[in-house]
């Protein structure tokens, strides 16, 4: 499938008008968001398995494609963990500065 | 837990259709998912617009500490693209729109199974599901290695309900804010990094 930058147009639209269209009718707090999401998503990813399931390609590769994704899921990981490192560092010298002056 | 075992049974439930074709037609010729994705969008935005005393209650956070989303999507990112470079399969954006998941499994692979195919889309649920997972069982040691920040960098946008009570029992009850706030921001930021990385 081709991937143009309209589609993600079309997607930040969806996006704006639900977002839009929850807060103007913001004082009907509204209960079923969270069962149709998952409806929606048990529908998209039943329908992943068809697609994954009618390609041998994908279906023999999947030994494959799961190593590559726990590759992946661990690095990302490590990133974010690495990101926030940093930024404990920097708040925690602040805090203790902070205190140092409030003493002095 | 739970969540992601019914979501596995339906992927698998498709992936036995599939194989064996027991279905008197395919579905992934008709446009029924590129309609349920627009429908899912629309209500994952009209739940936060519906919503607004969330955005309420972060107003007393430490400010820096609110940069932490921030710190979570860079670092996901920088680390995706470079193994993007290292993968000889992968190409550096698709190793980011994975990436850009954030463990929100569900939502960023039937973006990348519409925009990307069928065999991203299955790397992007993988991929996410054991995010959200190495979250739950490695949050004790994340806590040691990296600080107590990082189960919820780890988390990336189920702070705010699934890994919540692993953050707050080993980062500390006091963050569970911070850990809201996070997996909101992430949460929001899914959709639209997810389909800028699958059309570049």
């Amino acid at each position: 499938m081709p991937a143009k930058l309209e589609t993600m147009f079309v997607v930040f639209g969806f996006m704006a008008a639900g977002v839009l269209t929850g807060w103007l009718l913001r004082r009907h707090r509204a209960g079923w968001t969270g069962k149709v999401t998952m409806a929606l998503i048990w529908l998209l990813l039943l329908i992943l398995g068809i697609e994954v399931g009618s390609d041998r390609r994908i279906v023999e590769s999947l030994p494959t494609l799961g190593v590559e994704a726990a590759v992946i899921a661990l690095v990302s990981l490590l990133g974010s963990c690495l990101a926030a490192r940093l930024l404990w560092t920097v708040v925690r010298r602040r805090e203790n500065a902070s205190k140092k002056e409030g003493r002095g | 837990m739970r969540d992601s075992l019914i979501i596995l049974i339906f992927f698998a439930a498709g992936v036995v259709f599939g194989v064996t074709g027991v279905l008197p037609f395919d579905i992934s010729q008709t446009d029924i998912a590129m309609y349920a994705l627009y429908a899912l969008i629309f209500v994952v935005g009209f739940s936060i617009g519906n919503n607004p005393d969330i955005v309420g209650s972060f107003r007393k956070l430490n400010p820096s500490l609110a940069l932490l989303p921030l710190c979570t999507v860079l670092g996901t990112l920088a680390a995706s693209a470079l193994l993007g470079l290292i993968l000889p399969q992968r190409s550096v954006t698709e190793t980011m729109a994975v990436g850009s998941g954030f463990a929100y499994y569900s939502l960023s692979s039937v973006i990348i199974t519409e925009y990307k195919g069928a065999e991203l889309g299955t790397v992007a649920l993988i991929a996410n599901i054991v995010r959200e997972f190495l979250t739950l069982v490695a949050a004790p040691l994340l806590v040691r290695w990296f600080g107590t920040l990082a189960p919820m960098a780890a988390g990336g946008a189920t702070t705010a309900d699934v890994t919540l009570p692993v953050i707050t029992r080993y980062s500390g009850e006091k963050y569970s804010v911070l850990s809201i706030y996070h997996g909101f921001v992430v949460d929001f930021t899914v959709p639209f990094l997810v389909t800028f990385f699958c059309s570049l």
